[in-house]
């Protein structure tokens, strides 16, 4: 899962938030160059991670089955009511929150300075 | 019996000394502080303490109940996790804030009368703002001191409230007082302020990322969580509670989808998770106050570790905005594990804190049949696992690789949050001691029942199956380096405006002013003063000395003579009699 679309990358030092003092930034050495692989840096791993998850849906979905509900309201006894919402929800938060409320209220980084 | 002291002055009082220790002995001083309070707090029994006179008002600094003892238990408990995270720090400034901010805490829940409930309530404010001011840079200056103006101003209007109420009640007792009339009006809003309640919530996502590493983790638990506890002591029921605390829990998730700043990402989840607190408070049931209580003591306890892990990755690397991390789970791996516990437990997953207090709130909704208030509530969760729970760790220790390979967090770091981490999932998983604790515990509340766990656990997988379509299709909306407006702007740019205006309306006026009357006016009644008796006895005479033969030269000459006399004040006594009785005739013709 790599996070490809980055608009602006940090550049360094430039960032709200300089390094001060109170940071150990300076001090340590993360700068170094390492060529240790790590969990996720493999492919496999982050297949399997995705397989896992999609698994787990599939088990989740499956389980409402076996479930009886005592419900305070009449959708909530609908099938796979939770998953639906929670799905929608999301995509419809992400959507308005970037076409919507970001082209509102986004202005350059030194707007009030 | 132990005697005891108040709380609250266990830790004003105990604050002062700080400086006066140095290394291990400071340390072993800042952790003993927070035990010695909890062993003096046991031996407080439940009931009316430390009563005092004030003019004619009772002064209660001691009043012990469920509700305040709870408060003052995660109060205390908090105050360890955070000295300990702390203890690094070699700046004296923030241990003393940071004591006398919590001991302000537990003064305000313990207070029983208005009077030192609102000097705790202040010094909440004085205390927690060396906080901010204590990271020494620009931003947090100005973040610091727009701090300190809205809570001035809101504890003005709490002031006013509380003055207003003592008189028409002739008592200073703090409980119950519910909406009606101006003096709860002012008195709610004042508590509002501080709740972090829609349009007054800016103070909070302005300050709080500016203030310092550790010092966040103070601010996270105390100042809402006291407001927290102040309406459910005085206006539990309220009916417009049900809808702020609803509006708080949607709003600011569209705000955290697009914020940069993780540590400001968290603080609008902190205006989330509070609407959670409020809402249970206006539906005013046993089983919501329990609720929104017991949301209150896991939220200090899951925020402040989520606080802490992006404090640990701040400390590291000096960066904390998603565009600058990732990839940091490589080298801190502990931090990340902590931080994905502190995730799932405000996300409420099945077996971590937030899924036992936050469903009690949702619970009490349904069985009021609000629909409208339900869904919005569980928009919200399901909102807040996606900006909480999935962005903050896989922005920061996942997603693209930064190339930073910073150490793990430093010892004192990694034990304040295991223990943190450690009690959300205790909690979590076997959360009768605290529901025994809470202000109603005849309740009996299940949350591990079949539909419930699963229909929790469907909402939260599935809004991260959506998270993970919406990154791999790349329409998640990218991190980026930019201001986002908020209600702060309102003050912000309308400062600024207000500056300008009353630059122009202002020194406009003092302008036209210096024109009028210090050019013009004065001038004038100078001239007035100096020529006035000349003109108008010339204007008498010199008919008459033109009657008398005086013609030309010797006219003027004779004029000259008159001006110049009257000027130096050397005229003969009987011009100025004459002079006199003319002013007489004048004034005595004008009235």
């Amino acid at each position: 899962m790599k996070h490809t679309s980055h608009v602006h990358e940090e550049k360094e030092g430039q960032g709200r938030h300089p390094l001060h003092s109170e940071s150990s930034a300076a001090r340590s050495e993360h700068q170094a160059p390492d060529s240790r692989r790590y969990l996720f840096d493999n492919p496999k791993n982050v297949k399997r991670l995705l397989r896992g998850f999609f698994l787990s849906l599939l088990v989740l979905l499956l389980l409402e089955v076996f479930v009886y509900k005592h419900p305070h309201f009449a959708w909530e006894a609908w099938p796979e009511f939770y998953a639906v919402f929670g799905f929608v929800a999301c995509v419809a938060l992400v959507l308005a929150a970037k076409y919507i409320l970001r082209p509102l209220v986004k202005r350059g980084e030194d707007y009030y300075d | 019996m132990i005697s005891t002291v108040p709380p609250a002055l266990l830790f004003i009082v105990g604050a002062i000394l700080v400086p006066f220790l140095k290394g291990k002995w400071k340390s072993a001083y800042l952790l003993m502080l927070p035990i010695l309070g909890f062993i003096n707090l046991l031996h407080i029994p439940e009931g009316t303490h430390w009563q005092l006179r004030f003019l004619d008002y009772l002064i209660i600094l001691g009043r012990v109940d469920r509700l305040s003892l709870l408060f003052a238990y995660i109060f205390l408990l908090i105050s360890f996790i955070a000295l300990l995270y702390a203890l690094h720090v070699k700046d004296d400034l923030q241990h003393v804030a940071g004591l006398v901010y919590a001991g302000s805490a537990l003064g305000a829940v313990f207070a029983g009368d208005w009077f030192s409930f609102f000097i705790f309530w202040e010094m909440l404010t004085v205390a927690s703002i060396f906080l901010i001011w204590a990271r020494r840079t620009q931003a947090a200056l100005g973040a610091g001191f727009r701090y300190l103006l809205i809570h001035a101003a809101g504890g003005l209007c709490l002031l006013a409230g509380i003055l207003l109420h003592v008189a028409e009640k002739g008592s200073a007792e703090f409980g119950y007082i519910g909406l009606n009339g101006l003096a709860s009006y002012l008195i709610f809003l004042g508590f509002g302020l501080n709740c972090a309640w829609p349009l007054l919530h800016v103070w909070l996502t302005d300050a709080y990322p500016a203030a310092t590493i550790t010092g966040t983790i103070f601010l996270s638990a105390f100042t809402t969580k006291t407001a927290v506890y102040a309406l459910a002591r005085a206006f539990p029921g309220t009916e417009a509670l049900i809808w702020i605390g609803a509006l708080m829990t949607a709003f600011p998730i569209f705000y955290a989808v697009i914020e940069n700043d993780l540590r400001r990402v968290l603080s609008y989840s902190l205006i989330n998770q509070v609407g959670f607190m409020v809402c249970g408070i206006g539906i005013g049931t046993h089983l919501s106050i329990n609720g929104a209580v017991s949301h209150a003591f896991n939220d200090i306890l899951f925020k402040a570790l989520l606080f802490m892990s992006m404090g640990a990755v701040m400390y590291r690397t000096g960066k904390i905005n998603g565009t600058a991390l990732g990839g940091l789970y490589k080298t801190m791996p502990l931090t990340c594990v902590f931080c994905m516990v502190g995730a799932a437990s405000i996300s409420a997953f099945p077996l971590f804190s937030g899924f036992v207090s936050k469903s009690m709130v949702m619970d009490a909704a349904g069985e009021g049949h609000m629909t409208v208030i339900w869904f919005i509530l569980l928009f919200a969760s399901a909102g807040v696992f996606h900006h909480a729970g999935i962005k903050i760790p896989y922005f920061a220790f996942f997603s693209h690789d930064s190339g930073m390979r910073p150490k793990e967090a430093p010892l004192n770091m990694l034990l304040a949050m295991g223990i943190t981490a450690f009690l959300c999932i205790f909690i979590g998983s076997y959360p009768w001691p605290l529901y025994s604790l809470l202000p109603y515990p005849d309740v009996g509340y299940n949350p591990y029942t079949a539909p419930h766990v699963l229909g929790q656990t469907q909402l939260l997988f599935f809004s991260a199956l959506a998270f993970s379509l919406l990154i791999l299709s790349g329409i998640y909306p990218a991190e980026q380096r930019c201001v986002n407006l908020d209600a702060d702007w309102i003050y912000r740019m309308g400062g600024r405006l207000v500056y300008r205006l009353a630059d122009r309306a202002f020194n406009g006026l003092n302008n036209v002013s210096e024109k009028v009357f210090v050019g013009g006016l004065a001038g004038a009644l100078g001239r007035i003063s100096r020529d006035g008796p000349a003109r108008s006895l010339l204007l008498l005479l010199v008919p008459a000395w033109f009657l008398a033969g005086y013609r030309g030269q010797p006219l003027i000459e004779k004029e000259q003579s008159l001006r110049s006399t009257l000027r130096t004040g050397t005229a003969p006594v009987g011009v100025g009699a004459a002079l006199a009785t003319l002013l007489l005739i004048v004034v005595f013709l004008l009235m």
